[in-house]
C-alpha cells in the first residue's frame, strides 16, 4: 500500500513491470520488493527444501527470501534479490522453485514431511540400498531442491573489468561513509566512494531523523552533491565491494545494466580491482531477525525494513501493523507507521523493563509465540507479562538486535570480537592492514556517533598516507543509546527458521548439538546454516547464539564461522568476463598468417602462437596426402616454413661467450664468428631444459633460438642465471623474437632460390653447413643462417618483422617456380622425425643429456648450469630409458605417440612396462609409420624385436628397435 | 597482491612469475658434494612466518627480486634486486 507524501521515488515516473505475468505499476525509484509491496504482492517466492510460501524479509542485498528470476532466454539471471533490483519499463521477474504456481506450489508436500527432512537427512534417509543414491535419490532430491536456473543457452550479454587506484577507498554512504569520504577528500586525497544501492546515503534514506537540521536523505543528497562536484572525488553507487585483499586490493562489483534495458553499448556489470592505499568500511550493519515459531510466513519482516519501505519508498508493507523486538531501535517503527497514518496492532517488546511511548498497545516481556496464514500473516499469539492473546494482523515487524557488518575484516583471516553491549560481534582491530571500520559496522548504533566516527577513521587513514584533515564541524545528529536484551529464539509449538533460504530452523541446530556437531564450522555443514547465497547474514549470529546455549558455552566460547569473500553473490560470468573465445588467451600472429591463410592452411595453437597445419592444394581430400607431398617437395626440391615463433635472443657483450658457457652444456666461447652451433641447455637438476641454435655473428655478439614453447622461460632463466648467479659477467641480452621474421628454406633447391634473391652469391665455400651472417635479401639487411631442421640441405633467412609477409610470399613464389612451396607443421614434424631431432615431446622435462644419447656434449672442461646434478646416481645408466627409434615390423603397421613398450611376449601390465613412444608420423620417403622413443636400455637393443602397446586406442605393435636417425644417417644431404 | 619492484615500483602480482625461496642464490661449488646440492635443489624450510622468495618482474623489466615477506600475514616487508 502506497503511502501519500512519504519516500523518494518519483511519484510522477510510473514505471510498468511484470511479475509472475502480471503487469503491475510502479515508480521510478522502486525495487521490485518495494513496488510489489506498494501493489499488496506479499508471496514472491518458495523456500529451498521445503517449498514454504515466503515473502519479502529485508530490504537489502542479505534478502534470503525474495530471489526471483529476471528475463527470460539466454540472458535470464536466476536468484536476483527483488530488495535490489530496480524497476524499469519492461521489467520481466519470474518466481522460482514453485511448480505449477507459487500459490500451489506441488512440492509444498516436503513441507509435511519435515520431520524426514531434518539436518543431515540426506546422511541418513537415503543410505540404502547403496545403489539408490545416484540413481534415485539423489535426481529425486536435486529436482526438488534448489533455486533459480540458468537457460542453459550461450549469453551474449557483456561484462567488463576494470581497474582503479585512489589513496582512499571508503566502502559504504551512510553517515560515517559520508564524513569519510568528505573528510579525506577535502584534505586532498584521491577518493573512490562505493556502495552497493542505486541511491548512496545507507540508512539516511530510510530514517526520519535530522542530521544538522535536515532531514536524512536531503542532508545525503547535500552531502552527495557536493562530493560529486570535487575533482578528486570519484562516486561509485551500484558497486558492492566484495573482497579485501593483499596490499590494500579491493574486488567490486558495479552493476552496470542490470536496472535498464538491456543496451549493447554498455556492459551488464564491472568487475573492478580497486588498489587503496587506504580504505574505511562504513558497511553498516543489519538487522537480525527473531526466531520464533511460523516466523517465516509473508508479512513477517525486519523492524529496519519495515522502516525503509515506509521512509524511501512510501509503502506500508502492512494494513494493521505489529512490531516485536528485543531494543529500542525497534520502537522507531511503530513511531514512523503511525505518524505515517498506518494502524498499529501492537508493540511486543521481550523485556519486561521497555520503555515505550505510543498511541498503540504495548506488551512488555512479552514474546510472539504463534503465527497464523497459509500464504501470508494474519495473526499472531503473543505471550506477555499480562498473559496471552490473539492479535490480528497482516505485517510484523521484528528486530533481535543488529549486526555490524564485519565482513571484509574477515577476509584475511580477521576473527571478529563479541561485544556484549550490543550483543553482537564487531571487527578486531587491524584485521585488514589498511582497512579501517567506522560507523556502525564498528557497533556505533547512533547517527551522531557515526557521523563521529566516519570523521575520525578518515583522519586514521590521512595521517597513514601523510596527509592531514581540514578541522570541520561535526554535524548534529540524534545521540540516543541502543538499549538491547538478548533475545534468540522462543520455545513454542512449530519450527522457528534462523536460516530462511535454507530452511535451518532452531530444532536443526538443537539436533546437530546433540549428534556432537558442536563446533560451530561442523554445525554449520551438517545443518548448511549460512550456507545460502545470503551467506547467513541473516542467522549467523542466532544460530551462535543458540548453539552456544544448548552446548552450555558462551558465545566468544562458541566463536565465528569465516567470512570469506565475496560478501554477496557475483557471477561467473563478472568474473571471466570476456576471456572465453577468442578472448580465453592472447593470441600470436607470425607475418605469414594472412598468407598462410589465404592459401587455406588451418592454423594450430603452438602456445599462444598460430601456425599452419599444411597447405593443402586442388585434389587433396585428407591431411595426410597434403603431408606427404610438402615431405616428398622439400625432399626433392624445396619448401617454405615460418619459424619466427622460435624464440629469439640476442646476446651482446664481451662475457657473452662466458655466459654461453655457462648457460649450455657444450662450449659457445670458442665458436667462430659467422658459425652457427647446437646448444643443449640443462635445468640445474640436470634434466634438459632446451635446445636450439646460437649463432655467432661478432665476437661480442650472439643470437640464441629456443624452441617456442620455451622461450619465455628461456628468457626467464638467463635473466636469473646473469642477475642472481654471474652478476660479474659484461653481458646484455634481449628478446628480438617479434623484431624478426625467419623463414626455413630446405631442399636441395634451397641454395638456387636463394641465389636469386640474395646480392652475395651462396657457395659452398662462402656459406658451408652452419655458416652464418648478414645477407642483403631483396634489398634488405637481413641474416643467413645455413641450419637444418629437415636433414636437407637448407637455410634460414631472416629480415626486420615488417618485411616477412612480402618475403613469405616471395619466397613461396618462388619456390613453387622450381616444383616446390609452402609447408606446415604436420610436414616439419615428419621431417624431424626421419632425422631423428627432438622436439619437446622428447625432452618433456624427465630426460637428461644421457637419455637423449648427448651426454658427451657436457663439457668436461668448465661447469654449466645442472652439470653437476646430470652426474648424479640414477641419472645416467643402462636402466635409464634412452631414446630409439622403432619402426613397425609384424602385420600391424600403425604406430601411436603416448603408447607403452614391452617385450614381445610380456604380459601387457605395469611392471612389465619397458618405455613409450613420444612422436609418430608415416614417413613417405621410407614408406612406413616411424617412431621416437624411449627404452630402458635402448641404444644397447638396437635390432630387437619390441611390442608397442596403446591400451587407449587398443593398438598392439610389433617394432624393431633401430637407430633414432631413420633417414641419410651419414648427414650427406645436409651439407650437399 | 602487490609487490615493489625496485626499478618499476608497485605492481599487481600478475606482473610477477614466482620461483621459490631465496636459497636458490646460494649455488654450492661444483664439489660441494651431495648433501649440498641436493639441500639446494630440494630441501625447502615451508616456513610459516617471515620468509625470502625470489620473484620475476617478467611482465615488466626482468628484474629479479628477493622478496621478504610473512607467510602468515602477507605482509611484504621489504624487495631488493638479487644483482647488487
Amino acid at each position: 500500500m502506497r503511502i501519500d507524501g512519504k519516500g523518494l521515488v518519483s511519484r510522477d515516473k510510473a514505471v510498468s513491470f511484470r511479475f509472475d505475468g502480471k503487469s503491475y505499476s510502479g515508480f521510478e525509484g522502486d525495487t521490485l520488493a518495494s513496488a510489489l509491496l506498494a501493489n499488496d504482492v506479499r508471496l514472491v517466492a518458495r523456500s529451498f527444501k521445503y517449498h514454504r510460501p515466503r515473502g519479502i524479509l529485508t530490504a537489502g542485498s542479505e534478502e534470503p527470501n525474495a530471489l526471483v528470476t529476471i528475463g527470460s532466454g539466454a540472458g535470464q539471471e536466476p536468484n536476483m534479490r527483488a530488495t535490489v533490483q530496480e524497476i524499469f519499463d519492461g521489467l520481466e521477474a519470474h518466481p522460482q522453485n514453485a511448480w505449477p504456481s507459487l500459490e500451489r506450489d506441488a512440492l509444498s508436500v516436503n513441507d509435511l514431511l519435515s520431520s524426514f527432512l531434518s539436518a543431515g537427512f540426506y546422511y541418513k534417509t537415503f543410505m540404502w540400498p547403496k545403489a539408490f543414491w545416484e540413481k534415485l535419490y539423489e535426481p529425486i532430491i536435486r529436482r526438488a531442491a534448489g533455486l533459480g536456473a540458468l537457460s542453459g543457452e550461450t549469453n551474449a550479454d557483456r561484462y567488463e573489468r576494470a581497474f582503479a587506484f585512489c589513496d582512499v577507498l571508503v566502502i559504504g554512504s551512510g553517515p560515517s561513509g559520508l564524513m569519510a569520504a568528505l573528510t579525506a577528500a577535502e584534505a586532498g586525497a584521491d577518493v573512490i566512494l562505493a556502495d552497493e544501492d542505486s541511491r548512496m546515503g545507507g540508512r539516511l534514506n530510510a530514517e526520519t531523523r535530522e542530521v544538522d537540521g535536515q532531514a536524512g536523505a536531503d542532508w545525503a543528497a547535500t552531502m552527495l552533491q557536493k562530493l560529486s562536484e570535487m575533482n578528486n572525488v570519484r562516486l561509485m553507487p551500484r558497486t558492492t565491494v566484495t573482497g579485501a585483499y593483499d596490499q590494500g586490493t579491493y574486488g567490486a562489483l558495479e552493476k552496470v545494466g542490470h536496472h535498464r534495458q538491456r543496451r549493447s553499448d554498455l556492459p551488464l556489470e564491472c568487475f573492478w580491482r580497486i588498489v587503496a592505499k587506504q580504505a574505511v568500511l562504513c558497511a553498516g550493519a543489519l538487522e537480525r531477525p527473531v526466531a520464533f515459531p511460523n516466523n517465516d510466513r509473508p508479512g513477517i519482516m525486519t523492524a529496519g525494513a519495515v522502516r525503509t519501505y515506509l521512509n524511501r519508498y512510501g509503502v506500508a508493507p502492512g494494513k494493521s501493523v505489529t512490531v516485536f523486538g528485543n531494543n529500542d531501535d525497534a520502537h522507531r517503527t511503530a513511531h514512523d507507521l503511525a505518524a505515517a497514518g498506518v494502524s498499529i496492532a501492537g508493540v511486543i517488546d521481550s523485556r519486561g523493563d521497555a520503555q515505550i511511548d505510543g498511541d498503540f498497545p504495548v506488551y512488555t516481556g512479552g514474546q510472539v509465540i504463534a503465527t497464523e496464514g497459509r500464504l501470508g500473516l494474519n495473526e499472531i499469539t503473543v505471550r506477555h507479562a499480562g498473559g496471552q492473546r490473539t492479535i490480528r494482523t497482516d505485517c510484523l515487524a521484528m528486530s533481535g538486535g543488529w549486526n555490524p557488518s564485519v565482513h571484509l575484516t574477515c577476509h584475511m583471516n580477521g576473527r571478529p570480537v563479541w561485544e556484549p553491549s550490543i550483543l553482537s560481534f564487531v571487527p578486531s582491530d587491524g584485521a585488514v592492514p589498511g582497512l579501517i571500520p567506522a560507523g556502525a559496522a564498528t557497533g556505533h548504533m547512533s547517527t551522531a556517533a557515526c557521523l563521529t566516527s566516519g570523521i575520525e577513521s578518515a583522519k586514521i587513514a590521512l595521517q597513514a598516507i601523510g596527509l592531514k584533515a581540514k578541522n570541520s564541524k561535526t554535524p548534529k545528529a540524534e545521540d540516543g543509546t541502543y538499549n538491547i536484551a538478548p533475545l534468540w529464539y522462543v520455545e513454542g509449538k512449530g519450527r522457528a527458521w534462523l536460516d530462511f533460504q535454507n530452511d535451518v530452523t532452531t530444532k536443526d541446530i538443537k539436533l546437530a548439538a546433540k549428534e556432537n556437531f558442536r563446533s560451530v564450522e561442523h554445525m554449520k555443514r551438517y545443518t548448511t546454516q549460512g550456507m545460502a547465497t545470503d551467506q547467513g547474514k541473516n542467522s549467523n549470529v542466532n544460530a551462535l547464539a543458540l548453539l552456544a546455549d544448548v552446548t552450555g558455552r558462551g558465545i566468544p566460547e562458541t566463536g565465528t564461522t569465516t567470512f570469506r569473500p565475496p560478501y554477496s553473490p557475483v557471477s561467473i560470468a563478472a568474473m571471466g568476463q570476456d576471456a572465453q573465445g577468442d578472448g580465453f588467451a592472447p593470441q600470436r600472429f607470425t607475418t605469414s598468417h594472412k598468407a598462410s591463410v589465404a592459401r587455406g592452411a588451418p592454423m594450430i595453437e603452438a602456445g599462444l602462437w598460430y601456425r599452419p597445419s599444411y597447405f593443402p592444394t586442388q585434389g587433396e581430400t585428407t591431411w595426410r596426402q597434403s603431408c606427404d607431398r610438402e615431405v616428398n617437395m622439400v625432399r626433392e626440391s624445396v619448401g617454405i616454413c615460418d619459424v619466427s615463433t622460435l624464440g629469439k635472443i640476442d646476446i651482446q657483450g664481451p662475457d657473452a661467450g662466458a655466459f654461453l658457457d655457462f648457460v649450455y652444456c657444450n662450449t659457445f666461447s670458442k665458436l667462430k664468428v659467422g658459425r652457427t652451433r647446437y646448444g643443449l641447455m640443462l635445468r640445474e637438476d640436470g634434466h634438459v631444459m632446451d635446445d636450439g641454435t646460437t649463432a655467432r655473428l661478432g665476437e661480442h655478439h650472439y643470437v640464441m633460438t629456443t624452441t617456442t614453447a620455451a622461450a619465455g622461460q628461456v628468457m626467464r632463466h638467463l635473466e636469473w642465471v646473469h642477475q642472481a648467479l654471474r652478476p660479474e659477467l659484461d653481458v646484455s641480452f634481449i628478446s628480438v623474437t617479434e623484431q624478426w621474421a625467419q623463414f626455413a628454406v630446405a631442399g636441395p633447391k634451397s641454395r638456387e632460390l636463394l641465389n636469386a634473391l640474395i646480392e652475395e652469391e651462396i657457395t659452398d665455400d662462402s656459406w658451408p653447413f652452419m655458416a652464418c651472417g648478414p645477407a642483403t635479401v631483396a634489398g634488405v639487411n637481413g641474416r643467413l643462417f645455413r641450419i637444418s631442421f629437415s636433414g636437407e640441405h637448407a637455410y634460414e633467412v631472416a629480415v626486420p618483422a615488417r618485411y616477412g609477409d612480402s618475403l613469405f610470399r616471395l619466397l613461396v613464389a618462388q619456390a613453387e617456380a622450381l616444383g616446390g612451396g609452402a609447408y606446415g607443421m604436420e610436414a616439419l614434424n615428419v621431417l624431424r622425425i626421419e632425422k631423428g631431432f627432438i622436439t619437446h615431446a622428447e625432452i618433456h622435462g624427465r630426460v637428461t643429456a644421457f637419455d637423449i644419447g648427448m651426454e658427451r656434449m657436457v663439457s668436461a672442461k668448465k661447469d654449466c648450469i645442472g652439470k653437476v646434478m646430470a652426474a648424479r646416481p640414477g641419472l645416467v645408466g643402462n636402466d635409464r630409458e634412452q631414446l630409439v627409434g622403432l619402426k613397425p615390423v609384424g602385420n600391424i603397421k600403425q604406430l601411436t605417440a603416448g603408447a607403452h613398450l614391452l617385450e614381445a611376449d610380456a604380459e601387457a601390465i605395469r611392471v612389465n612396462d619397458q618405455g613409450y613412444t613420444t612422436s609418430v608420423g608415416f614417413s613417405p620417403t621410407l614408406g612406413s609409420y616411424l617412431a621416437l622413443a624411449f627404452l630402458k636400455n635402448g641404444r644397447a637393443r638396437h635390432g630387437e624385436t619390441v611390442r608397442m602397446v596403446d591400451h587407449l586406442r587398443k593398438i598392439e605393435t610389433l617394432c624393431e628397435v633401430c637407430d633414432p636417425v631413420f633417414f641419410d644417417p651419414e648427414g650427406g644431404r645436409v651439407r650437399g | 597482491m602487490r609487490l615493489t619492484c625496485p626499478l618499476c615500483g608497485e605492481r599487481d602480482r600478475r606482473e610477477f612469475y614466482y620461483q621459490g625461496e631465496a636459497v636458490m642464490l646460494d649455488r654450492p661449488a661444483p664439489d660441494a658434494g651431495d648433501e649440498a646440492w641436493d639441500a639446494y635443489l630440494h630441501l625447502r624450510d615451508n616456513a610459516a612466518g617471515e620468509t625470502q622468495d625470489l620473484w620475476c618482474h617478467e611482465a615488466g623489466c626482468g628484474a629479479w627480486i628477493k622478496v621478504t615477506r610473512n607467510t602468515v600475514t602477507h605482509e611484504v616487508l621489504k624487495t631488493e634486486l638479487v644483482a647488487k
